[in-house]
């Protein structure tokens, strides 16, 4: 069963979007919101609960400090209001993800509120236009177990039964909830991406989560609803759940947008429901109908006492705050001299601080772009490897730059150097001394070889005592070989010259 | 039985009982709902009591803030923690097959 779509372009002439975000973070810390199980991603199935994660009677939970105060941080980032005083609450409802029968969450006391998240939209042809997101919310709540659906389909219609990992459940979570953006018209889609992508550098630049979607530390909630074009209301929302990169956050909108457009076209009703994203096929299916039937019957968490920051813990948590990304990256820019399309591969490539590291150690900025986006780069990537885990720190770049500008190694050498360390032989100079990386500078050694290498070449020899100074190249190339790549070609070329002047 | 004005309906007794997956007779959502309506009753007879100046409470002390730090504490075992479960599969609780959504 497919959906019918209206072409987007045909949608967004005749009816206006209204967008809706519900962004949830996992937090990194190192263990769970309510317990001390730790947190690790990937470990054995449930080797990380506790009689407070499992629900078992007579357990008591704790909420974890580090938790809340990244959920303060967050909240600060975002330009919100701090909660003085708020309460979590038991949301409740059965499935077997959630082996306590309810999720403590927070309800109508959310620790941060009333916030904005100012966006930079790419414009086509370069260029960026800033959005207003308003964040009406951002609460505190846990994570749930992971299911297994086993049965023919794999899916969870149509599984047998299910299996549960509790190591998941009760790591902290953090909800982060728009207002309705509209105004957006066609760029509803591209608004939402970078949304999400401008929250997840934030998230990142507060070292509050690795913020990995693909692991699920970042998941996105769609909510999008179409009202006729210039009316002014609002429709009503679809919410597409776990939409988990970049790409299907902008692909998803752009799918309901269609898929409303038409339910609406055909003179048919919006089901308010969520709505299942399917990856693979770039499709959206109907999930469960949200009805007046969803009552969570929320109510103060008996077994934890309420969080009341104090004014005080607040400011001092202002104090950690990060210039936020785009802020930053615009800075940053701007005091290295790069084109946009510079910054936009450097970002790209994860190796924003690993520039600013080796500038901050000595290199220009040119020479440490071209080092970490060239060579290390190139390494990486045959390693299947991040720059940032590479076996070589800003320090050792700048150190193999300083090297080049001294005239102790020459760009070939130093990709030796690099090598060595990569390889774990140490620093770049020790790298040099252990594999006699250094050029040749005595002009002894050099002298000799440009002699043997005109005396080799005499026809050579002759163009260049008739003018021909181009013609030192081949001479150059045999002294570079008889020194096995260890001199510097500039001074050979001036020996040459010199003998043959 | 006191004369009480909460009043609870059949309907909102089955409903209740739908989101505390308890199955219930017609017979016996009939009897229940003036029962539930004393217990409504009784709790509102509060409302007497608090004036607007006594702000609603979920916990009996003035504690705040109680937070533990991020250290990880011991875990069970798979084994401990699967030790309660009717059935486990791959180091995994087993649970029936499962209707409807994830929340």
């Amino acid at each position: 069963m497919s959906d019918t779509l209206v072409d987007y372009d045909d949608a967004v002439s005749r009816y206006d979007p209204a967008l809706g975000l519900e962004v949830h973070v996992e937090l990194g810390t190192a263990t769970k919101m309510f317990c001390g199980c730790t947190t690790a991603f990937g470990a054995e199935p449930n080797t990380q609960t506790c009689p407070t994660c499992l629900g078992l009677p007579g357990s008591m939970p704790v909420a974890n400090r580090t938790a809340v105060e990244s959920a303060i941080r967050i909240g600060l980032a975002l330009g919100c209001s701090i909660s003085e005083d708020c309460r979590f609450a038991r949301k409740n409802y059965f499935y077997p993800d959630m082996p306590k029968n309810f999720q403590t969450s927070q309800y109508d006391e959310p620790i941060a509120f009333d916030g904005f998240l100012d966006v930079d939209v790419p414009l086509e042809g370069g260029g960026t236009e800033t959005v207003r997101v308003e964040i009406e919310r951002a609460h505190m709540e846990e994570d749930t177990g992971k299911s297994l659906h086993v049965g023919t389909s794999g899916r969870i219609h149509g599984a047998d039964y299910s299996l549960v990992d509790y190591n998941r459940a009760g790591i902290p979570l953090i909800e982060i909830v728009t207002r309705p953006v509209t105004g957006l018209g066609a760029r509803a889609p591209e608004v939402a991406r970078a949304y999400v992508a401008q929250l997840r550098d934030l998230i990142v630049a507060l070292g509050v989560s690795d913020a990995r979607m693909d692991q699920g530390s970042i998941r996105a909630d769609v909510n999008l609803s179409l009202a006729p074009a210039g009316s002014g209301t609002l429709g009503t929302r679809t919410e597409t759940k776990n939409v988990n990169s970049l790409r299907s956050v902008e692909r998803a909108v752009r799918y309901e947008v269609g898929r409303h457009a038409a339910v609406l076209d055909a003179g048919e009703k919006v089901f308010q429901e969520t709505r299942h994203w399917h990856e693979d096929t770039g499709i959206t299916t109907a999930g469960r109908e949200k009805s007046d039937a969803d009552d969570y019957r929320y109510f103060p968490e008996p077994d934890l006492v309420p969080v009341a920051p104090s004014r005080e813990w607040v400011e001092e948590l202002r104090g950690t705050l990060p210039e936020p990304p785009n802020v930053r990256r615009a800075r940053l820019q701007e005091a290295w001299g790069f084109s946009e399309l510079e910054m936009r591969d450097t970002v790209g490539a994860g190796a924003l601080d690993l520039i600013e590291q080796t500038v901050a150690d000595g290199a220009a900025p040119q020479a440490a772009r071209k080092w970490w986006l060239g060579e290390l780069a190139r390494r990486a990537n045959d390693a299947g490897t991040e720059l940032v885990d590479l076996a070589v720190t800003p320090a050792d770049v700048a150190r193999v730059q300083a090297l080049v500008e001294e005239g102790t190694v020459n760009d070939k050498l130093a990709r030796q150097v690099l090598e060595g360390v990569l390889a774990g032989e140490g620093t770049p100079d020790e790298v040099v001394a252990a594999r006699g990386l250094a050029v040749v500078s005595d002009d002894g050694a050099l002298s000799a070889a440009v002699d043997e290498a005109i005396a080799a070449n005499p026809d050579v020899a002759d163009k260049i005592r008739d003018g021909k100074v181009a013609a030192a190249g081949a001479l150059i190339g045999a002294v570079m070989k008889q020194m096995k790549g260890q001199a510097d070609a500039a001074r050979v070329r001036e020996l040459i010259l010199e003998k043959l002047s | 039985m006191p004369e009480t004005q909460q009043q609870i309906s059949a309907d909102e007794v089955a409903h209740l009982a739908d989101l505390a997956r308890i199955d219930l007779s017609a017979e016996e959502r009939e009897r229940l709902a003036p029962q539930l309506a004393v217990v409504l009753e009784y709790a509102a007879s509060l409302d007497g009591v608090a004036g607007d100046d006594v702000p609603a409470t979920s916990h009996p002390l003035p504690l705040r803030n109680v937070l533990r730090e991020d250290v990880p504490q011991p875990s069970l075992t798979a084994e401990e923690a699967l030790s309660g479960a009717p059935a486990v599969e791959q180091q995994r609780f087993e649970v029936p097959r499962i209707l409807g959504d994830e929340q």
